[in-house]
């Protein structure tokens, strides 16, 4: 139905009235939000460009241009490829599951050297916004009635049932909760009837005792030590422990910037990744903490107000996918570095040092842009 | 298309529940930040405190000990300690290969500094080697470029300048013992701190330790330091000044020689100690070293037992020394007179048991004054049996027998002054009439320490007061001492002192006649004393055997009081030889240069103190 030519499609849009009905003010509040990442970060080093802040510049670079570049591809291309990238980010999956079983020990990324770039590619952050494509995708295809009968719950189970599983193997447990979580909201969002939903919750508590059995001595050993982490002040309580101190230390208005006693004096931990919060609530207070929950606020209504605009299922979908999938990065972290909820190891989006997770959220957020910009665009529902 | 649109209702609708259950989760995490960084604050500003800022001690230094003239005789000496901070260096096997060729470096060192570089922080300074002598010192300095991460760190220890010559009296300084842990001093804990274990050292701890400062610095959580944030310096103990004459001291420990015993000097108007030597002694700064415990074990079996305190914890029998103390009781009760003899024909007879004179062919008939220069045993045994050792003992309490002098030192002992009530206390048994015959010539029962000896021989000197010795005269102690009045009769006095005066300056007969002091105005009074150490059988006397014959340990203690100058006296000196003989042969020679050496160091003492004499005392 889709012809290869054209270099933006049939749609009818120029790369002028595509330009024009870009979200520049999603990029505006990015570059805010990445902004004060690169504060953070420059903080981190103890006031220096390296070894963070600069490569997290470059990686935010490299995705406003991504993000760009998808925000312009014709919107039922990416409704044509949606399955494609699902499996082409499963194979990725299914790649580092059997080179960690081949005996390089559990590995979560896949080492990837361009000239002059060098990262390391985490399969299971590319999925996270491969299964929101693909659910998008399926429930596009199906109408009102078609989506409340129970046979249409098999196909988004899968969906979300392998690479769960894939992940859990890894093991990762963050990233797990994280797909299952995105999956069952794209779910709720297409309208499966809600009784799937209830009828889930009552599976999930019958089936813990199960799912405990199934993790790993450590990850039991987080959830264990998130009840009591004074029971284990220098093991694996450790990490809560002190990220409550220097939230608490930091008090209204903060440290000041550079001042962190806690995370300059190395008692936080991973103050670069999973812990940065908690360094920026240090140094800036519990204002500069609402500040950044205050954009990350802006960037989820406006996602909001984009998946509401849109005009076709899949867009709904894949708009509210993708703020789905980044508010649960930013709850997950948050919760966990203020001691809510244990360890889990995800990062806080934007503002965390790694290349994979800004890659795959400047990726989510050039779909976002791409649904604005094609919001009124219709997309066939069969699979061209 | 109808369906699409309620799609999109059902769409909106669903958004905006999950629009409502991000608001509630934002309410929440909102609500944990409130309560983290408004409500429990100040609490977390505490933990972060503690966790950054580290209390460190500082040190105090230790008191300065000296003599009387104020010269150090512990004190405390710069030392020069080798440290090497690994991550300062690029390896340290090569550096230490290079301290190696400077100074003295075992291989054990350099393996011992190579497993505690791999063991700990690489910033944590590793000691390499203590107690470098400053050629070593500048050797290093002038090679620093080349030796990257060397350190040389001074500290202080302490230092005895005059190694074992006063060991006794200032004690050594040591580890931290497990007890002394429990006091709770947070200094006690700091590694290599060192408290005094015995004499001065020990008994003014408290005042010579001073106290610990502070330092607040900021770690990280490696506990590398940052920055120091606040400082306050430790406050150096107390110096302690001793009565001591290092002048006499010395002299008097060369004049003893090798033999194993003791000399104590007392001004016998204040009690000051002026030498106070047991031999043989030890180098306390071994001791603050660390003694190896094959020395520490030669130290404690060695037989002349040179830990031990000989002029306070030695007990000897006091032997005719202690002939004076019966004669005062006699005269005090009225008993007898200067003028009553008694017949001394070798050999007293009581009951069915016989008591002999030294003399084997007996003195004849024999006056008091005699007895006490001749050292007649048999006069003594006829008076006390009159006498009885009830009385003696009173007397013998008088003049400072039986219960310890309190002088500032460790491990005094109390001696021993036998009575009928101790006898029948601690032993169960009746007071039978012989062994009053035994303690009539310090025998028997009866123990006394030199250090008691030189009292008896200060209070017979000073004839006013109950002169107590004292060896600490700082500011910790008031320098005006106060004695109870000794309250006995000079009449009495006199005849004893007369007594003293001949057997040291009468050429007939005069035991000690021999070590008298020739000089004029400093001559010397004394008495002489043999202590038997095992029971002297039949076979014995008959075998009159030469000292040379008997085994070390069986001889007998050499023992001589004194005090000087005759006229005006204020020195009272106690000798006490272990094993060395006969008192008038060994111990007698020994007081006899003690006390003329102290009379001509007076010179050199007078002009700082002659505050120190009494009211009413004649000098």
């Amino acid at each position: 139905m889709v012809a290869w030519g054209g270099r933006f499609g049939p749609d009818g849009l120029s790369l002028t009235e595509k330009l024009g009905a870009m979200s520049w003010g999603l990029l505006a509040l990015l570059l805010l939000t990445a902004g004060m990442g690169f504060a953070m970060l420059y903080s981190a080093a103890g006031g220096e460009l390296r070894p963070w802040a600069l490569a997290q510049m470059i990686r935010f670079a490299l995705g406003l241009a991504l993000l760009l570049s998808i925000a312009l591809i014709d919107i039922s291309r990416i409704h044509r490829f949606a399955y494609v990238i699902y499996v082409l980010a499963l194979v990725l999956l299914i790649a580092v599951e059997v080179k960690g079983s081949i005996g390089m020990g559990a590995q979560r990324w896949i080492e990837i050297s361009l000239p002059g770039f060098h990262f390391q590619l985490q399969p299971s952050e590319i999925m996270k916004i491969a299964l929101v494509l693909a659910m998008a995708r399926y429930f596009h295809g199906l109408n009102a009635e078609q989506t409340r009968k129970w046979t249409s719950l098999i196909v988004p189970c899968l969906l979300i049932g392998v690479p769960t599983a894939l992940v859990m193997r890894q093991p990762d447990l963050g990233t797990a909760v994280m797909i299952v979580a995105g999956g069952v909201t794209l779910m709720f969002l297409a309208g499966v009837a809600l009784r799937w939903f209830v009828g889930g919750a009552l599976v999930t508590l019958g089936s813990l005792p199960v799912a405990w059995s199934l993790l790993h001595e450590y990850q039991k050993q987080r959830v264990l030590t998130f009840w009591d982490p004074a029971s284990d002040p220098l093991g694996a309580g450790y990490h809560i422990t002190q990220s409550k101190i220097a939230l608490g230390s930091g008090g209204l208005f903060g440290k000041g910037f550079l001042e962190g006693t806690q995370s300059h004096l190395s008692f936080l931990p991973e103050k670069q990744t999973d812990f940065i919060f908690t360094m920026l609530a240090e140094e800036l207070g519990m204002v500069g903490a609402l500040l950044l929950i205050t954009l990350y606020l802006l960037i989820i209504a406006y996602g909001f107000g984009v998946a509401l605009r849109s005009s076709s299922q899949f867009g709904r979908l894949l708009a509210l996918g993708v703020v789905a999938t980044f508010s649960l990065y930013v709850f997950i972290n948050i919760a966990m570095v203020t001691g809510l909820i244990p360890v889990v190891g995800v990062p806080l989006p934007l503002i965390s040092y790694g290349g994979t997770v800004m890659i795959t959220l400047m990726v989510g957020f050039g779909l976002l842009a791409n649904v604005n910009v094609h919001r009124d665009m219709p997309i066939a529902r069969g699979s061209g | 298309m109808r369906q699409d649109i309620d799609h999109r209702k059902q769409f909106t609708r669903r958004a905006l529940f999950l629009a409502g259950g991000q608001v509630v989760l934002v309410s929440g995490l909102v609500g944990r930040l409130y309560y983290l960084q408004v409500v429990e604050a100040d609490t977390y500003r505490m933990l972060a405190d503690d966790n950054r800022i580290n209390m460190r001690l500082l040190p105090p230094l230790r008191g300065r000990i000296a003599d009387r003239f104020g010269e150090g005789i512990a004190v405390n000496r710069q030392t020069y300690q080798l440290v090497l901070v690994s991550e300062q260096t690029e390896s340290v096997a090569d550096t230490l290969d290079h301290i190696a060729a400077l100074i003295d470096l075992s291989e054990n060192d350099i393996r011992w500094v190579l497993k505690e570089t791999s063991r700990r922080s690489d910033f944590v300074p590793v000691t390499v080697r203590e107690g470098l002598s400053w050629s070593e010192v500048t050797r290093i300095e002038v090679n620093l470029p080349e030796l990257p991460g060397v350190l040389i760190e001074e500290g202080q220890s302490r230092f005895y300048p005059y190694g074992e010559l006063v060991a006794h009296v200032t004690g050594y300084v040591g580890a931290v013992s497990e007890a002394e842990l429990m006091a709770s001093d947070p200094l006690l804990e700091l590694p290599g701190f060192r408290t005094g274990k015995n004499g001065v050292e020990k008994i003014f701890e408290t005042e010579l330790r001073g106290n610990a400062g502070t330092r607040q610095v900021e770690v990280n959580a490696f506990g590398r330091v940052i920055r120091e944030i606040a400082r306050q310096d430790a406050a150096t103990g107390e110096d302690l000044t001793l009565t001591i004459d290092m002048g006499l001291q010395g002299f008097a420990a060369r004049t003893l020689g090798e033999e194993a015993g003791s000399v104590v000097v007392m001004d016998l108007l204040n009690g000051d100690v002026l030498a106070l030597v047991s031999s043989p002694a030890f180098d306390p700064n071994a001791f603050n070293q660390g003694l190896t415990s094959e020395a520490w074990q030669a130290l404690l079996n060695d037989p002349k037992a040179p830990l031990i305190n000989k002029a306070i914890a030695g007990q000897y029998p006091p032997g005719s020394t202690f002939k004076m103390i019966v004669a005062m009781a006699a005269l005090e009760m009225g008993l007898m007179t200067t003028e009553d003899t008694v017949y001394c024909p070798g050999h007293y007879t009581l009951g069915n048991h016989t008591f002999h004179c030294w003399r084997r062919w007996g003195h004849g008939d024999v006056g008091m004054i005699e007895a006490l220069k001749q050292s007649c045993d048999v006069y003594f045994y006829d008076v006390a049996h009159q006498v009885g050792v009830d009385k003696i003992a009173e007397m013998a309490e008088r003049f400072g027998f039986g219960a310890v002098t309190d002088i500032e030192l460790t491990g005094e002992r109390a001696g021993l002054v036998p009575t009928k009530a101790w006898k029948e206390a601690v032993l169960g048994e009746a007071w039978l009439g012989g062994e009053t015959l035994n303690v009539a010539i310090g025998q028997g029962h009866m123990l006394s320490t030199p250090m008691q000896l030189a009292v008896m021989a200060a209070r017979i000197g000073n004839g006013a007061s109950k002169v107590m010795p004292r060896i600490a005269r700082s500011t910790m102690r008031p320098d005006v001492p106060f004695f109870e009045t000794l309250d006995i009769a000079p009449e009495i006095l006199a005849v004893v002192r007369e007594g003293m005066v001949a057997v040291v300056n009468d050429p007939v007969g005069g035991t000690a006649y021999r070590a008298r002091i020739e000089d004029e105005g400093m001559e010397m009074a004394g008495k002489t004393g043999t202590a038997q150490v095992r029971r002297i059988t039949t076979a014995d006397r008959e075998a009159n055997r030469e000292l040379e014959d008997i085994p070390w340990v069986e001889r007998d203690h050499a023992l001589f009081v004194a005090y000087a100058p005759l006229h005006a006296p204020r020195y009272a000196c106690a000798v006490v030889i272990e094993h060395g003989g006969s008192g008038s042969g060994v111990a007698a020679p020994v007081a006899r240069d003690v006390l003329r050496e102290a009379q001509r160091r007076q010179s050199v003492r007078w002009p700082h103190e002659d505050t120190n004499r009494l009211p009413g005392q004649e000098v």
